[in-house]
């Protein structure tokens, strides 16, 4: 196995040929916020929020997608990267309708947390306030595109993990929503094997167990077998 | 859904089997020319032309011709003459004469200068439309029947790919074409010579050559033109790439707009195949290279070689972070290499005249001839290609004739949607991938929209953005927010809402999409707001302060905003 030297931050670590600067900052104790990634699930690069510099490129890598690589200097914290991370934020809760104090997932959001953490308080951007759907039609779980951030977590978790491939996305650009079978009601599904890993793994409160509180669908997060056993951290 | 894919590489039936008693009964060939023809009327089917009827123009003139029983003049369908904004246009070879806007009513009078034509010695000198202009890629447009092989291999046809198999190695043709420096002619011009190198070394014998033919700038028609026009080239240079990295299988992901194209391109790819320039064995050699047609389903962003991959292979258009690269993991993981129209149709030349020739044009690093579509408010509109480090001036004022109805030239949009606006005080600049990039604008395919003081720089700004918001395919949150709110904060600027802090947010999301967005669309829709900040700030702060549009585009509610 080849093992590459890097510096992040200024700390100097070793990663493994293959991992990538994520993995390798986590394990150094660097913390690099994320939305779309979790562990045990693959990487797509959407949420952009991890992005980092890398001494020598001219553009900002996402870490969960960049390789490590000899002799590497990546920079996680820098002004700029801290302002981009936050307009990020901004721009996720600028898109649809995230109205914290009324959300069943309230004080259990990643999102939310995001922006406690960035010290966004309040939005410079015009919102665009679109108006959607809410998809209720399952016996047990319910989608709220209100509260959906487009993380494709519920896709990649039910296609790498259960297998069954229900949700996909559809539309482009702002009109892109994750849809299952095609875009029938979700009750009408006949890949869904009510599993319930999307709701398990939805950073927010767009996919829920309808009758239960997020509380006690979320803080399972950390044990669930089917993903590694290092899993990211729900704020409490 | 919009990025589902049509697969249909292969001729239908009836095409395959009984193409020839169709196809003739189909389509007129001219009067029957006994000898030598004396005179040739070659008339533009390209889709320009076509669109004002020139195919109805071909059928009057034969019929005409045939009625009078004249037997020393030919009739030929032909690709692209150039000058598209003076449609339809018949050449006559012979004498040098060009005949423009021709409708059916004046078929009688060029039918009577048909007969009296006289072949002369030399030639009427031309326009500078035609004499500026340094034709390479575009040698053959106008001049072949983009549907006929043999007319083609006339002109030298397969000449470059024959010399290639037979008596050059693989990595000699690479070094052909690193000698041309060659550089990638859909816009971001990385050297040809270096990605077919890296493609080459690539471990494995399944690799693939992908033509990418999604052609979507607005007001950009260089690739559909050369597609339409001269089809065999591009297939040609296809397979002398393919032998160079030595790929057996290639694809031309062509967007389903361009149907004229397609039909050529089919039309192209079965007859090379019969002709034994493409299947197996290519020119008696043990060199195999196959090509299918994939149709993209109206998506920009398939232009983007990672989301063109995904969408060949049947997934959603969606672009995904590089590394790794195409070169090195593409089409269902294996190395790929994904040229552009334009850069497989400079091909053939270079191999048939050598790279040395063609880097004989040229300025710096940017070396041989583009292609430019000329768009806008331009007198002399149309398809033109241009030795690489001429003046901007000369394009637009010599080429292109210059602004019509007396009106003031005021900037020339190239790149694209992720290009920028050229004020008139950098029209002495030299057009090359450097001093674009350096004014901030870009090479991009090739088109050029040329503007005058009846556009407002803010408008176009939004129109540009309008158009990115409109492809983001939404994987990645800067381009999809950040993309619509760009696009709001220029509406609020144009209807004279802002304030000087909305233009301050406009510059620092502006910056924000360009750096953290996951693929060139998103990377490059912030560039048209930046180059009109940088020479159009002025125009930005009339609408904001004065509540003004100096162009009188923007309806202003003006009065209302505190500025």
């Amino acid at each position: 196995m080849t093992v590459h030297t890097l510096t992040i931050d200024g700390i100097e670590c070793a990663g493994a040929e293959g991992q990538t600067v994520l993995d390798v900052a986590r394990e150094s104790g660097v913390e690099i916020p994320t939305l779309c990634h979790l562990d045990g699930l693959c990487d797509v690069g959407a949420c952009r929020l991890c992005v980092v510099e890398v001494k020598g490129s001219s553009k900002l890598l996402p870490s969960c997608t960049t390789a490590v690589a000899e002799g590497m200097e990546v920079t996680t914290d820098s002004d700029r990267l801290v302002a981009y991370r936050k307009a990020i934020i901004e721009m996720l809760f600028a898109e649809r309708n995230h109205i914290c104090a009324v959300c069943v997932a309230n004080n259990h959001c990643e999102l939310q947390a995001q922006a406690a953490d960035l010290g966004l308080t309040h939005l410079d951007l015009d919102t665009v306030n679109p108006v959607l759907d809410v998809d209720a039609s399952h016996e047990r779980f319910a989608i709220d595109h209100n509260r959906c951030i487009m993380c494709t977590r519920c896709v990649r978790v039910c296609d790498e993990v259960e297998g069954a491939h229900t949700w996909d996305v559809m539309g482009r650009g702002l009109d892109a929503r994750v849809v299952t079978d095609l875009g029938m009601p979700w009750g009408e599904s006949t890949t869904c094997t009510g599993c319930g890993k999307c709701v398990q793994v939805c950073p927010t409160g767009a996919i829920f167990e309808k009758g239960r509180p997020i509380a006690t669908t979320k803080v399972k997060r950390p044990y669930l077998p089917y993903l590694k056993s290092h899993s990211q951290e729900v704020p409490a | 859904m919009t990025d589902l894919v049509t697969a249909d590489g292969v001729p239908s039936a009836r095409e395959a089997d009984g193409a020839k008693p169709v196809r003739r009964s189909r389509r007129m060939t001219g009067p029957q020319v006994v000898g030598h023809a004396r005179a040739t009327a070659a008339v533009c089917q390209a889709a320009g032309c076509l669109s004002a009827q020139s195919d109805k123009v071909f059928e009057e003139i034969t019929a005409q011709l045939v009625a009078d029983g004249v037997t020393d003049v030919a009739v030929k369908r032909v690709g692209c003459l150039g000058l598209c904004a003076a449609g339809p246009l018949v050449e006559v070879p012979e004498t040098g004469e060009l005949f423009r806007q021709v409708s059916l009513d004046d078929v009688s009078e060029l039918v009577s200068a048909l007969k009296s034509a006289k072949p002369v010695e030399t030639k009427p000198v031309l326009e500078p439309f035609f004499s500026r202009q340094r034709r390479v890629v575009l040698e053959n447009c106008g001049k072949v029947d983009p549907e006929n092989i043999d007319d083609y291999l006339s002109r030298k046809g397969y000449r470059g790919l024959v010399r290639a198999v037979t008596e050059l190695t693989p990595q000699q043709v690479i070094d052909e074409i690193a000698k041309s420096g060659l550089r990638g002619r859909g816009g971001a011009g990385y050297p040809t010579g270096l990605k077919w190198s890296t493609v080459a070394k690539q471990p494995g014998s399944e690799k693939y050559v992908v033509c990418n033919a999604d052609e979507g700038d607005p007001g950009a028609f260089m690739d559909r033109s050369v597609l339409e026009s001269d089809p065999y080239r591009v297939l040609e240079g296809m397979a002398i790439a393919a032998y160079a990295v030595g790929a057996s299988h290639g694809y031309v992901y062509c967007r389903a707009e361009y149907p004229l194209a397609v039909q050529r391109l089919k039309a192209a790819i079965h007859r090379a195949e019969k002709a034994g320039y493409l299947g197996e064995a290519i020119a008696e050699s043990t060199f195999n290279f196959t090509v299918e047609l994939r149709l993209g389903a109206g998506a920009f962003v398939c232009g983007e070689e990672t989301a063109l991959i995904a969408s060949i292979q049947g997934g959603r258009g969606t672009p995904v972070p590089r590394p790794p690269f195409p070169a090195a993991s593409g089409l269902r993981g294996k190395p790929t290499l994904i040229n552009n129209v334009e850069s497989f149709a400079s091909v053939p030349v270079i191999l048939r005249d050598g790279g040395e020739a063609y880097a004989e044009v040229g300025v710096g690093k940017s070396r041989g001839t583009k292609v430019f579509a000329l768009a806008g408010r331009i007198v002399n509109g149309g398809l033109i290609e241009v030795p690489l480090g001429i003046k901007l001036r000369d394009v637009i004022f010599d080429i292109g004739g210059g602004v019509p109805d007396g009106r003031k030239f005021k900037a020339v949009q190239t790149g694209g949607p992720s290009g920028g606006c050229i004020p008139e005080e950098l029209l002495d600049m030299s057009v090359d991938y450097e001093s674009l990039l350096a004014a901030g604008s870009f090479m991009g395919s090739g088109g050029m929209i040329v503007m005058d003081d009846t556009s407002c720089m803010v408008d176009v700004a939004r129109y540009f953005m309008d158009f990115c918001r409109e492809e983001s395919c939404g994987k990645c949150v800067p381009c999809r927010v950040g993309t619509t709110e760009l696009h709001m904060m220029l509406t609020k600027i144009t209807e004279g809402r802002a304030t000087l802090a909305d233009l301050k947010q406009l510059e620092s999301v502006a910056a924000m999409v360009r750096d953290t967005s996951l693929c060139g669309l998103g990377q490059g829709a912030p560039n048209p707001v930046f180059s009109t900040l940088r020479y159009f700030r002025d125009e930005y702060l009339a609408h904001i302060v004065d509540h003004v549009c100096p162009a009188g585009v923007c309806a202003l509610s003006g009065g209302e905003s505190v500025a």
